[in-house]
């Protein structure tokens, strides 16, 4: 029979802002991986369509923005054929918008857990973010296909795409960090997040090139850090040069990084207080 | 004295304590809208009611206590006395608001029994989830599944999702995983309260072995007669506070006069109710004789009422209002509620806010001599559990005049029915 962390634990009252503790998260690394399992599984049982989701949504996002802003409104493309202009900017939006949604719930979702049993609680809301990456490399599948059709081959810049995926999920958890914790303390969230999500959607270069925004605007523009993930896409996949890395991609990555940090402690100062509020 | 037991030492509290603030925003989440409003209110409302301690309850307060590793200790008290607290803070659910503790090892416990089994999921997939969430290493639940599947019996169905289980089997597949965590320190909270006769015999052997395994047991249960055989000492918990620390028998008996002197009436003090009681709001619980008259002991032969006052803040949807008759060794003899009658029940589909008496009559000729616990309850079908104290009040029952009393013996069983005996000669 073996001790187990036969480590003393002490617990005595926390206030203010606490230390981050990643040790702890370290020690429940396993939790993690069968946390972000069974969100995959649950999720693929409980739909009709399962897998059939992840590609339906971009596909379909794709496919009306093709008619409307590619075909009707003629928006420019930067010389790549409009859908996979914009569907590979979808892939990483879907990635972010739908880890928003799932991690802003992690916590209430998961609210038997919380009451009675001891885990980090930064688990929930990681695990719920990283499940969705199986959603995108399932899309990522239709991105190769219309690539081959399309005939266009990826740059050589294209091992950078893990890169921009991680700065994706960096953000998406930032983000999820501080809609979670504040669902525990206002429902309003539930309400606020699709309005929140919407409305990123459309100060993210999704259905338009980031050129589109005046050189003047661009610092502000660079503040969401998503439009240095789609530019990243952009340009590693489709070799689109507007979209190469420059200091606004800089800046995307230092605002990400402040909301991670700053998601995380805000999160550890409320997690004290989860158990007795939801 | 402190360097001797250190190393010995599975826990140690020091001016334990946990500080709830009653309705805002400690117990329920809320909405901006409130919390705003509640900004705007408060300077009024604290002028109005002296500071502070507005709305603040102590769960816990001041309890300090060591438990030497391997001990198996009891842990009794009233229901909203504060043991689940004490469990939560250590288990590290909860903060404490002030004192510390100290724990040497991992705590487990079972009074998460199931805790993260998701339906769709498999037995096979929740055991590895469950146990990842009670903290055990992937490696260590793959040594134990074959054990754990056999202990729960359900080799069958480990491919199922839990969701077509039975409830039995759900809850041995859950109990077997939490019973096989091996922690340094065990927790268990009332688990055998749930489960067949077979089962609750099979957990209690369990805990047994973990006792003898050299490992820290905190055993909380309302069922005396476990605490009795499974704890050598007891802790007694009342409003929060640490009231007794002896060994279980003495404790048993301490906790039983204490709780039951109470003489045919209960008065709930608004300490004793807990915040999320609201709308319902319990005010006392009494015991009359056929004249009407408060009692601590009534007849066999004759009927006993047993009425419960109390008050709806606000209306309240499908409640019923109802008691459980316990013997004293926790057992349960019947569950009764206001409602039960489908006309009431659809009559009072919606109980408006008021004060309120329901009343019930145990008939004559029907329970044993003996000792009696009432227990309330207040809920709301499905819906939600407002108000439940486990032992509300006891009361006595005399036997005299009783069937059966010409021999002067103890009869088996809670009830003593007078029942219609034809003794016929066959030719």
């Amino acid at each position: 029979m073996e001790r187990h962390d036969a480590s003393i634990t002490v617990i005595r009252p926390e206030s203010g802002w606490l230390a981050l503790n990643l040790t702890d998260l370290w020690r429940y690394r396993e939790l993690v991986y069968f946390m972000t399992w069974r969100d995959i599984i649950v999720r693929y049982k409980q739909t009709l369509l399962g897998a059939g989701w992840a590609i339906l949504r971009p596909f379909l996002t794709m496919v009306v923005f093709s008619i409307f802003f590619g075909e009707l409104a003629k928006v420019p493309s930067e010389g790549v054929p409009y859908p996979i202009f914009t569907y590979t900017a979808l892939l990483p939006w879907e990635l972010f918008a739908a880890a928003l949604s799932v991690a802003s719930r992690s916590l209430v979702q998961n609210s038997h857990m919380i009451t009675k049993v001891y885990f980090p609680r930064l688990i929930l809301p990681l695990a719920a973010i990283l499940a969705g990456v199986v959603d995108f490399l399932i899309a990522f599948v239709i991105l190769i296909g219309m690539m081959a059709y399309y005939g266009i081959t990826p740059t050589p810049a294209v091992w950078t795409l893990p890169l921009f995926l991680l700065l994706t999920l960096v953000t998406s958890l930032g983000v999820g960090l501080w809609l979670s914790a504040l669902n525990v303390l206002y429902r309003d969230v539930g309400y606020v997040t699709p309005f929140l999500t919407q409305f990123w959607l459309f100060i993210t270069p999704i259905a338009y090139g980031a050129s589109l925004v005046p050189e003047q605007w661009r610092f502000l523009y660079a503040l969401n850090p998503m439009v240095g993930v789609v530019n990243g896409f952009r340009w590693a996949l489709l070799g689109i040069q507007t979209a190469a890395p420059d200091s606004q991609l800089v800046t995307s990555v230092i605002v990400s990084l402040v909301l991670l940090v700053s998601g995380l402690f805000y999160f550890r100062r409320m997690e004290r207080l989860f158990a007795d509020m939801v | 004295m402190r360097f001797e037991t250190m190393g010995t030492i599975a826990i140690r509290t020091e001016k334990l304590g946990k500080q709830y603030r009653i309705g805002l925003p400690a117990v329920r989440y809320q909405t901006l809208r409130e919390s705003l409003g509640e900004r705007l209110v408060s300077p009024v409302r604290r002028l109005r009611s002296n500071a502070d301690e507005y709305g603040k309850i102590w769960a816990l307060r001041d309890v300090s206590f060591e438990v030497q590793q391997g001990q198996v200790l009891g842990v009794i008290g009233r229901n909203g006395a504060g043991k689940s607290t004490l469990l939560k803070l250590l288990s590290r659910v909860t903060y404490p608001t002030e004192g510390t503790a100290q724990i040497h090892g991992r705590v487990g416990s079972l009074l998460e029994v199931g805790t993260g089994f998701h339906p769709e999921l498999t037995g096979r997939e929740n055991i590895y989830l469950n146990g990842a969430i009670l903290g055990m290493k992937r490696h260590e639940i793959e040594r134990k599944f074959d054990e754990i599947v056999s202990f729960a019996e359900v080799e069958k169905f480990i491919d199922t999702p839990v969701k077509r289980y039975s409830s039995g089997m759900y809850l041995r597949l859950a109990f077997a995983v939490a019973a096989h965590l091996e922690p340094e320190i065990l927790v268990v909270d009332e688990v055998l309260a749930v489960g067949d006769a077979e089962f609750q015999r099979k957990c209690l052997g369990k805990m047994s072995d973990v006792a003898q395994q050299g490992r820290t047991v905190l055993f909380v249960s309302h069922n005396m007669s476990a605490i009795l055989r499974l704890t050598e000492e007891t802790l007694v918990i009342e409003k929060g506070r640490l009231a007794l620390r002896a060994p279980t028998p003495q404790a048993v008996d301490y906790y039983l006069s204490r709780g039951f002197s109470q003489e045919g009436k209960r008065i709930w003090a608004e300490d004793e109710i807990p915040p999320e009681a609201a709308p319902f709001h319990p005010i006392g619980i009494r015991i009359l004789n056929p004249h009407g008259e408060v009692a601590d002991t009534v007849r066999s032969v004759e009927p006993v009422t047993v009425e419960i006052e109390y008050s709806l803040a606000a209306p309240v949807v499908g409640l019923r209002v109802g008691i459980y008759l316990l013997s004293t060794r926790g057992e349960y003899i019947f569950t009764s509620f206001d409602t039960d009658e489908p006309e009431h029940f659809e009559r009072l589909a919606t109980r408006p806010a008021g004060h309120y008496i329901s009343r019930c009559t145990i008939p004559a000729d029907f329970l044993n001599e003996g000792r009696y616990v009432v227990a309330v309850n207040a809920s709301s079908f499905r819906v939600r559990r407002y108000f439940q104290d486990d032992q509300a009040l006891s009361f006595n029952v005399d036997a005299t005049g009783a069937p059966g009393m010409h021999w002067p013996e103890p009869r088996l069983g809670p009830v003593r029915p007078r029942l219609e005996w034809k003794i016929e000669a066959i030719k």
